[in-house]
């Protein structure tokens, strides 16, 4: 969980420094997917990378789940959170839901923009003499689609909770702790969750109702 | 002093496989200077005389120090107070006229034998797997003779503070043993008696955790919370790293 999960944390950092080149125009981030196509074998290194972690991540946990429900038949009638020093939060306890979410959320994702419609359906833009696909158009165009953008600000903010829990959360997994260091990637793991969400939730908000479209 | 009037919901289980339900008892003339063991000892007494058959629930020591004493109260393993363990919490922490709820230890692993007895004996068998040190150290050193760092010491000393009671199982919401075993392993590795064993002992116990069907450690934190010793999940990674290196040969 811990190495697939950071794995994906490191990803989506990159891609939404990424994202931030929507707001450059059409032509600096059209130039620079097409940039990313075109490292071909490269890319889909990348993307296999992704995808084993993805896997592993996502049979991992829900057979943690499984086994985790089994561990107790008889549930409690009565069992509440002590307080301090209790890292058991609203993140902690809904991880297989916000992660489910995420994992329809990412199919969805995908189906719109990677596979979504490119050159053939007239989504192109001419950068130095060569035809590349618009992906900024079809970007402001999903984002103005009142109903697309209530999902996304939904999904994203489970991403800030997952990561929230999951970051601080991989380095106990894999036995990096210590008194002086651990509170500070436990704090550092709340920043990045709420940078995460709040950079990605950002994007569909201000193209709905600033880029024209 | 005013004595209390307590309503407790006590979860009742004539044996292992039956099924349980809550039973509400009034107690009027609790002494707030009681701790909750003795208040349960008075409503033990007042069931016999009303000929109905008395509560069951684990004690021994009632000192704070043998890990015997369990028990769910308001939702919490050991109640609300912390580094407390059931027998050290008095009945002045709550109001009169209060309704409390009692219930056992919940996981598989430790299977209710009556009322809020749980058997726990999932623990022993795990410390039989390698919780100790094998070759007889002989008497105390002279001091220094053997070095160990200050921090080192101080950190096996925090982890042999587990008593064993369980709590840190109960409270998990995955029934995880991760701290009790964390703790036990903790308390060997830091100190130069424990290494010769190191890596078979990491491997063994956890083995034997697993096969007892505690459920895995998810980084809740809530064991740490209401470990009545306050042993720190520390411990937990602290046994990841040993498992880890020990399962690539690494120690």
């Amino acid at each position: 969980m811990a190495v697939t999960g950071l794995i994906w944390v490191i990803f989506v950092m990159v891609h939404l420094v990424e994202n931030l080149l929507l707001f450059a125009g059409p032509e600096p981030y059209n130039r620079y997917a097409h940039f990313l196509v075109s490292l071909g074998p490269l890319l889909w290194l990348a993307e296999l990378i992704l995808l084993v972690a993805l896997v592993a991540h996502v049979t991992a946990a829900i057979s943690l789940v499984l086994e985790n429900r089994a561990a107790r038949p008889q549930r409690y009638v009565k069992l509440r959170s002590k307080g301090e020093p209790s890292k058991r939060t609203f993140a902690s306890m809904s991880m297989i839901f916000t992660g489910l979410t995420l994992l329809l959320f990412l199919i969805i994702h995908l189906k719109t923009f990677k596979y979504g419609p490119g050159i053939e359906q007239g989504y192109v833009q001419v950068i130095d003499g060569k035809q590349v696909r618009d992906l900024h158009r079809l970007v402001t165009e999903t984002f103005h689609n009142p109903i697309y953008v209530i999902w996304y600000v939904f999904a994203l903010v489970f991403l800030g909770f997952h990561v929230r829990h999951g970051f601080w959360s991989a380095f106990q997994s894999w036995g990096a702790a210590h008194p002086r260091y651990t509170p500070i990637l436990y704090s550092l793991g709340a920043l990045v969750g709420v940078a995460l969400a709040v950079g990605f939730i950002f994007i569909p908000i201000w193209f709905y109702f600033f880029v024209g479209g | 002093m005013s004595l209390m009037t307590l309503h407790l919901k006590v979860w009742r289980q004539a044996g292992p496989d039956q099924p349980g339900r809550f039973e509400t008892y009034t107690l009027n003339n609790v002494n707030p200077h009681m701790s909750f063991l003795e208040m349960l000892d008075v409503l033990n007494e007042q069931l016999i005389k009303e000929g109905k058959e008395p509560v069951e629930y684990d004690n021994d020591c009632r000192e704070g120090i043998c890990g015997m004493c369990s028990l769910v109260i308001n939702g919490i393993p050991h109640g609300q107070l912390p580094r407390t363990a059931t027998c050290q919490l008095h009945m002045r922490h709550f109001n009169d006229g209060d309704t409390i709820t009692i219930e056992p230890f919940r996981a598989r692993a430790f299977p209710v034998v009556k009322d809020l007895v749980v058997d726990r004996s999932a623990f022993d068998r795990i410390i039989a797997r390698g919780g100790y040190i094998s070759v007889n150290t002989g008497s105390a050193p002279d001091a220094n003779t053997i070095p160990v760092a200050k921090e080192k010491a101080d950190a096996a000393m925090d982890a042999a503070e587990c008593i064993g009671c369980g709590a840190c199982v109960a409270a998990c919401p995955n029934a995880s043993a991760a701290l009790f075993v964390g703790a036990k392993i903790s308390q060997y590795i830091l100190l130069p008696q424990g290494q010769p064993e190191r890596p078979r002992r990491v491997l063994r116990m956890v083995a034997q955790m697993d096969e007892e069907k505690f459920g895995a450690c998810s980084n809740h934190g809530e064991c740490e919370a209401v470990c009545p010793k306050g042993i720190s999940i520390i411990n937990i990674a602290r046994m990841r790293k040993d498992y880890r290196k020990a399962a690539l040969g690494l120690l």
